[in-house]
This record gives C-alpha cells, structure tokens and sequence, in this order.
C-alpha cells in the first residue's frame, strides 16, 4: 500500500507499522514513532495496524538548543 | 539549583546544536561545565543510524539531558513531539517549544499555555520556553510549571537581554519560581547581566557553537556565569549619581 513516510510518499507491503519498520530497514535503530499526528509507543506498534494513506513519522534523537 | 526535585550543579544549560564536529561539542561542554544538555527529535530514514550516533555522543557528555519541541508551531504538533522525545531520551522533562511568529520565533502564547496543561496531567516535567510577560508565567505556573524560561532576546541573535525592565519585573514577581534566561545571549557579559539580576540559570547554544573557538567561549560563560551569580549573592552596593570619594577626605595634607 502507498503511505506517506516522513512527508515522501513510501510502498510497503507491511501491515502492522512495527512490520513496517522492519521493512523499511529500522531494525533496532533508536526511533520513536507517529502515525496520522498521533503518538505511538513502541509497545503499540505491533498492534498498530496500517491504512493507505496513512501519514507515519519516525524521528531520532538529534542536536538541538 | 533544583528544578522539578532534582539538583542541578552547574546554573548554565548548552544547546547541541550547530557546532563545528562532535569532537568540538564534547570540548565546548567539557570547558561549560554545564548541568543540562538540550537535545532535539528528527526525522530519520532507514538504516540512517544518525539517531545512535547522536545518542551514544549525548550519553557521553555525563550531563542531564533536556529535549525539546523546537519548531513546533501547533499544541498537537508539541504534545505528540514531546511523547516522542520523552520515549526516546527516557526522561520525563521537556523543554516547550510553541512558536507563534515565523521571523521572531516568539513563543505563542494561547498555544503555550494548552499544551503545558496538557503535558503535565501526561506527566511530563515542563520547561516552557516563554517571553517575560509577567500574566503568561502566572498562567504557566497554574498549569503546573515548576520552572520558566524567559527569552533574553529572539533565538539565535545574540541581542542579550533586549527587555530589561521586563524581566526584573517577572524576576521579582516570582521570586522562589527557578527562572532561566534562555535564547537571545550572544556574549558572557550579557549571561554576567541576567545572574546579577537574579536568575537561576542561562541556556544558550549559538553563542557558543558558532564562536571562532566554541571551546573557549564556553569558558567563558562559564566564568561570567559564575560571576554573576557571586554578584547578585553578594548583594550589590546601590548606583548613585554624585560622586562620593573612596578615599578618606580627613586627613589629607594640607598644601596649598
């Protein structure tokens, strides 16, 4: 299915945005995660199904003031 | 200093951001001295791995870690950054972010204020990055703020501390709430100035990340720093306007 993936449209075929981020090559990096604006855990993932369309942001920590 | 029950040693707070290398960091925190480190979240792509990196280099510093919301212009956009942040960096503190005005970075106000309420009842510990308007604080420390953070002028122009009346005003409102001026300081004389005026503490991050030798200039915020806390617990002799001789007048020979 198509989503948008940190704002560039993404194809997976995953179903489950944990499954996604496997697929997208995530592995165990150190990522928190959004879908649609919302906030989701890292214990939720599994369990969050995903839609086509849907908006999933992944960001990381990073230098800040 | 103790913010939200936890003693912090050092009353100046570094930015991570904008330096030169990473090895240029670690020395610009090592000469700071500084307590608190602030951190942002990004975006990342897969098997970037930038995150780690990052990461390992923040751990490494053996400083207390402060995330924050940074560009975020909406309550949702600072709440869900904030979630984000709080599970990537394992701390419940968080420094809020919610820019109104595009060329100023001025805190939104109405926005600030929602999003402090709510992220307190989430159980976060709340940094709000705010102005020095004395009814915005107030309503900051109803939402549960333990501590503000007063720009001494827009981020990242090194104006120093451009509404002085301003914060003394809130500095004497709020006497006992830990104040620290944040963003806008551009030399260690303008850090010097709001400790003299009785602040806790100063976060900056340009100033010294995009000096000739960021490691120096973080020296040197931290003497003027710690300068100016020795003033203002000194208790500072009152400016007059004739002169009055330091010198004993008796006794003074006789010549003419």
């Amino acid at each position: 299915m198509k989503i948008m993936l940190n704002g560039a449209p993404a194809e997976v075929q995953a179903e489950t945005l944990a499954a996604a981020l496997e697929e997208l090559g995530y592995g165990e990096a150190r990522v928190a995660t959004a879908l649609n604006e919302d906030f989701v855990p890292a214990g939720a993932r599994a369990a969050t199904r995903l839609a086509p369309g849907d908006r999933v942001e992944i960001v990381a920590p990073r230098q800040g003031g | 200093m103790e913010v939200y029950g936890t003693a912090v040693a050092s009353r100046l707070m570094l930015g991570t951001a904008q330096y030169p290398s990473p090895q240029v960091l670690a020395e610009a925190f090592r000469r700071s001295g500084a307590g608190i480190a602030t951190v942002s979240v990004r975006r990342e792509s897969g098997g970037e791995k930038a995150g780690a990196a990052f990461w390992e280099l923040a751990r490494g510093l053996g400083v207390a870690i402060l995330p924050n919301t940074a560009g975020c212009h909406s309550v949702k956009e600072a709440v869900t950054t904030a979630h984000m942040a709080r599970e990537l960096f394992d701390t419940p503190w968080i420094k809020l972010e919610v820019i109104g005005h595009a060329d100023t970075l001025q805190p939104d106000p109405f926005g600030l204020v929602e999003a402090a309420r709510i992220l307190v009842e989430d159980g976060f510990q709340v940094f709000p990055y705010t102005t020095e308007d004395v009814v915005l604080a107030d309503r900051l420390l109803s939402a549960g703020c333990e501590v503000l953070m007063p720009w001494g002028a827009p981020i990242g122009t090194g104006l120093g501390l451009t509404n002085v009346y301003g914060l003394r005003t809130l500095r004497a409102q709020f006497p006992d709430v830990p104040m620290v001026v944040d963003a806008g300081l551009g030399l260690p004389s303008q850090a010097a100035q709001a400790m003299e005026m009785g602040f806790d503490a100063v976060l900056l991050n340009t100033a010294v990340a995009k000096a000739g030798d960021p490691a120096a200039m973080a020296d040197g915020f931290a003497r003027a720093v710690e300068a100016g806390r020795l003033a203002f617990e000194a208790d500072p002799m009152e400016p007059r306007d004739m002169a009055a001789p330091s010198t004993p007048v008796i006794g003074k020979a006789f010549l003419e």
